[in-house]
């Protein structure tokens, strides 16, 4: 019974999330927020609230990917928006085009929001910057994927309630890794400790300057941990030349139950998936009571929604 | 500057009535249905209805009745203007305990104006199931519909011209939650439309 004057919130100003640097403590936590909301609509007998309708959404999609585009087509659907997808192999980028004019030919088709997921650092930011409509860095290269990091922030908070404090263990390629660049940005702001273990091959020059304590071995990272993240080895991107073999990875920074042990009791491991069984993970771990993996799928789906939901109503003035 | 519609007792009053009306409503439906007695689940408003819904529901076990699964509805998501005006407004979750499906459902606001927000909040509660009936009570019915909506409990009818608000505020007059007292207030145009309108300090009137 108190007045709606309490429950107005500050502007939202943000159109367009290219990095997880466009967001501070407070914006990230206003997305969290609402994304408990509508993870709660995904549990409802009927999923789907009326609030974007008659909005649209392109997720135009350079690379493949299935998680990722699934979860922003029913983070949009679930809202009432009306959602198109463009791959990569069915645009015409294959026939010739450029990114410059595949995006005017979208622009024109007056999208409300775009996704977009390119194999080149930058080029969410590169259509931002040329597009009248708002822009969702879905993974640029090895540069971002912030809504990746607002999921595992969301399945965290679930879990532990609060991020500050926390020790947050990121191993794996780490070069190679829009996650993980992300995940320590955001995660950082929110006030965890991220601690990134890998390969020296597989360790970016400036690891540091992302805020995070860098291990060239996996224990130290892993001693200690509330929360476990294991990234992928891209397979396609390594091919022997910055790691000698699979097994010999797999034996010296592969996440097994003993090595679990190192980490606290109730700690709990994360994967952004796709997951390399036997790789980076043993089936044990992938499968075990402190995998929260499946969690961070449905957790994507309410994140993209908070997401769409904030960026499709932006600049629009509170209501009195 | 804000004027007073309702003190405390006057609201314990009316929500007293609306209590033992749901409860009545319920006994006949039974009766000429012939079906099992059961109490309707309480569905608030969020936030005008949380406080009062709670009220009523306690009311209603006083006066005889098992206890009423109480729920809340966020609406914001179905505004007719959501897209376009409510990003900056707090959505808070909605939750139903139990299944709607087949049950009566009462809705609980405080103030009813244009009707917009039970439209919403009607569609809100049907996607979580088919209810059989679904009611509508609120503290101060003020006029002013745009939408074909009535109320089938009201605690005041009162004629309040565009411009004014009416609105149920609540103060705290001690550290417990029963040490809340309930206002129903008029706030004129001229009126600060800030929480400086508050119920008077002294006895009213």
């Amino acid at each position: 019974m108190e007045p709606m004057v309490d429950s107005q919130l500050p502007n939202w100003a943000l159109r367009s999330l290219i990095s997880a640097n466009d967001l501070d403590a407070t914006s990230a936590r206003r997305i969290l927020d609402t994304a408990e909301t509508f993870f709660e609509v995904s549990r409802r007998p009927i999923r789907k609230v009326p609030a974007l309708r008659g909005k649209t959404l392109l997720n135009v999609f350079f690379e493949a990917s299935t998680r990722t585009r699934t979860s922003f087509e029913l983070a949009g659907k679930r809202l009432s928006m009306d959602v198109v997808n463009l791959s990569g192999s069915s645009s015409s980028t294959t026939k010739g085009e450029t990114l410059l004019d595949t995006i005017k030919t979208l622009e024109a088709m007056q999208p409300d929001l775009v996704v977009i997921r390119h194999a080149a650092s930058g080029a969410a930011h590169y259509v931002a910057k040329r597009c009248r409509a708002g822009v969702i860095n879905a993974g640029d290269g090895t540069h971002e994927h912030p809504t990746q990091a607002l999921l595992d922030a969301f399945t965290i908070r679930r879990h532990k309630r609060d991020l500050a404090g926390l020790k947050v263990a990121i191993c794996g390629d780490i070069l190679h890794s829009r996650v993980a660049r992300s995940n320590a940005l955001l995660l950082g702001k929110l006030g965890a400790r991220v601690h990134f273990a890998g390969p020296r091959t597989l360790m970016p020059l400036a690891a540091d300057q992302l805020g995070a304590v860098v291990h060239d071995r996996i224990e130290p990272a892993l001693e200690g941990a509330d929360v476990v993240m294991m990234l992928r080895i891209q397979r396609e991107r390594l091919s022997g030349v910055f790691l000698p073999t699979l097994r010999e990875y797999s034996r010296t920074f592969g996440l097994n139950e003993k090595r679990l042990a190192l980490a606290k009791r109730d700690a709990i491991v994360l994967h952004p998936g796709p997951m390399n069984r036997g790789v980076e993970i043993s089936p044990e771990v992938a499968d075990g009571p402190q995998s929260v993996i499946l969690d961070q799928v449905e957790a994507g789906v309410a994140v993209r929604m908070a997401v769409l939901w904030l960026l499709a109503g932006g600049d629009s003035p509170a209501v009195g | 500057m804000s004027d007073v519609l309702l003190d405390p007792p006057a609201i314990a009053l009316c929500l007293r009535r609306i209590a033992t009306e749901i409860i009545e409503r319920g006994n006949v439906r039974a009766l000429v249905d012939g079906t099992a007695r059961q109490p309707p689940i309480l569905v608030a408003v969020r936030r005008g209805g949380e406080a009062l819904a709670k009220r009523i529901g306690a009311l209603a076990v006083e006066a005889g009745s098992p206890a009423l699964p109480f729920g809340v509805v966020d609406i914001t998501l179905y505004r007719d203007d959501a897209a376009t005006a409510l990003a900056n407004a707090r959505i808070g979750p909605s939750h139903i305990p139990i299944s709607v499906d087949g049950r009566r459902v009462v809705l609980v606001d405080d103030v009813l104006h244009t009707g917009r927000t039970i439209r919403a909040a009607v569609d809100a509660v049907l996607d979580y199931g088919r209810p059989s009936v679904i009611e509508l009570a609120v503290l101060v019915d003020r006029g002013g519909r745009e939408l074909p909506i009535q109320a089938d409990y009201v605690g005041r009818t009162v004629d309040v011209p565009r411009g004014s608000r009416v609105e149920v505020m609540v103060k705290r007059t001690g550290p417990r939650q029963e040490d809340e007292e309930p206002w129903a207030l008029i706030i004129p145009p001229a009126g600060e439309p800030n929480r400086e309108a508050a119920p008077p300090a002294e006895e009213p009137r």
